[in-house]
């Protein structure tokens, strides 16, 4: 239980400030079409007998970067290539875990997290990994933001647009396997995009659209992870649903027009 | 020494010349207005400058230092685009925005840009919450925040107020006068060029014109000229669509 908390407080902090950025470059499915396009990744790793998040990690950066180079390279919106690449994930892992003797236990902990069960080695390899990219966008924020904000501009300034573009996805290809032990690959975009969306119908600047997107998604965590402790239910679907409650809530106090008057 | 000289600049797409051998230079303190039809070349001269476009063949230099082989002189230019394509929900404040365009931040300096354009009690305000016309100053702040000795704004006003126009024409003016930034506007409002500049550049392809503004304007056979040719072209873009 406490590791499990641990880890998702880590992997919640990571979606968040991750996630904003792919929600403002409207990427919003990009963590979806990893996850997915993982799971070819994670059927390999169980057929040849490898740990299968490394082949996960593997096949999730090499897509990263396939969706990247697509879209800069030939005229297919950010979308299409998104679909393309989830559908190729899922088709590729079906095969091979046909080939391998059927569904098992593990491809279904894949697929729908198994953050009660994680291990102490894969504690510290989430706590390290977190660490290590908010290190990376804390040292590049202003080039993040800049360029996510406006491309053009950005390239005027003397950013290196094209790098900080890969950088991204390359972060994000590393935070979606990472994360998929606690929501597991179905319900991963959940976890970049809602606290994101809900943060933004605040109407703060970026740091504060930030931490109000950690506190959503750290809180759903934690409760979530306790619920499905309590109640014997499946911690995934308690997080997503605990994050689309405040996402609901959000909604209502907005549609007052209170979040308008509290920041006129 | 000239802030910015243009030496045989032509740009090509798909083998048509888009800028042809165009030359001219900008002294230091000038305020040049750059007028000409639509399609006349204007962006994409200012892609040039701004090391956006590479592609081009002839020289152009700030300061004396040919921009192809040190990027260095983008730390003097401050550039302000024509209406700057942002996610209206972006969830950043204006002083972010400022911020954005300093390699050091320093909150004092993002206090003094923001009073320069007058819109310095909107600093916590959301950008998307904004009009028009102040986001455009908004954009100028940014601009200014390095410190920059120029100042390149392609038709910055176009879709904005009329009262936003004078307010945003006003700061130009103070930036250039009592700052000494040397200013490049381009735009098609020929009066404004007129009250604002003390040069003009008339592009349509091939440079048309380069001189004093007074030159320009009191010449009645180079204005025909110049309307006779953003007919031309304006009757072009219409067949073309």
């Amino acid at each position: 239980m406490q590791k499990a908390i641990i880890s998702g407080i880590a992997i919640a902090l990571l979606c968040s400030v991750v996630g904003l950025f792919l929600v403002l470059r409207r990427y919003s499915l990009f963590g979806d079409a990893v996850a997915h396009s993982s799971f070819g990744g994670i059927a390999a790793g169980l057929l040849v007998g490898v740990y299968p998040l490394w082949t996960a990690y593997l096949v999730s950066l090499a897509s990263a970067l396939i969706i990247t180079k697509i879209r800069q390279k030939f005229d297919i919106s950010g979308e299409a290539a998104v679909a393309v690449l989830l559908s190729s994930g899922i088709a590729v892992g079906l095969i091979l875990i046909s080939l391998s003797g059927g569904f098992t236990t593990d491809i279904f902990s894949f697929l729908f997290g198994s953050i009660l069960l994680v291990s102490t080695e894969n504690t510290i390899l989430i706590l390290s990994l977190t660490g290590s990219i908010l290190i990376v966008i804390l040292l590049l924020y202003r080039n993040l933001i800049y360029s996510t904000f406006n491309e053009e501009q950005a390239k005027v300034s003397g950013i290196p647009v094209e790098k900080i573009n890969y950088l991204i996805v390359f972060i994000a290809g590393i935070t979606v396997v990472t994360s998929i032990q606690l929501v597991g690959i179905l319900l991963i975009s959940a976890l970049f995009v809602i606290p994101n969306v809900t943060a933004i119908m605040y109407r703060r600047g970026f740091k504060q659209t930030i931490l109000i997107s950690i506190s959503f998604a750290v809180f759903s965590v934690v409760t979530g992870i306790i619920l499905s402790y309590v109640f014997d239910i499946t911690p995934s679907g308690a997080i997503v649903l605990l994050l689309i409650t405040i996402f609901a809530a959000t909604l209502g106090i907005k549609s007052t027009g209170l979040i308008a008057k509290l920041t006129a | 020494m000239n802030a910015i000289e243009i030496k045989n600049l032509t740009v090509d797409y798909d083998r048509v010349k888009v800028i042809d051998d165009v030359s001219f230079s900008v002294e230091q303190n000038d305020f040049l207005g750059i007028i000409g039809p639509n399609g006349a070349g204007k962006t994409t001269l200012f892609a040039c400058m701004l090391g956006m476009l590479r592609n081009y063949r002839g020289q152009i230099s700030f300061f004396g230092n040919d921009i192809r082989k040190s990027r260095k002189y983008l730390n003097e230019i401050g550039y302000v685009p024509q209406k700057p394509v942002f996610e209206k929900n972006f969830p950043v404040t204006v002083r972010e925005v400022v911020r954005m365009g300093m390699k050091k931040p320093n909150e004092k300096r993002i206090d003094d840009v923001l009073k320069q354009v007058w819109i310095h009690e909107l600093d916590h305000r959301i950008i998307g919450e904004l009009s028009g016309g102040q986001q455009q100053r908004v954009f100028i702040a940014k601009a200014l925040a390095d410190n920059p000795k120029i100042l390149i704004l392609d038709e910055p006003v176009t879709g904005i107020d009329l009262q936003s126009t004078e307010i945003f024409y006003s700061i130009l003016t103070e930036l250039n006068k009592n700052q000494n930034i040397t200013v490049i506007l381009s735009s098609h409002d020929l009066d404004a060029v007129n009250r604002l500049a003390n040069k003009v550049a008339c592009l349509n392809k091939t440079l048309f014109f380069h001189g004093v503004s007074d030159e320009f304007f009191k010449n009645d056979q180079l204005l025909k000229q110049y309307s006779e040719a953003s007919m031309q072209q304006h009757m072009h873009h219409r067949d073309e669509h």
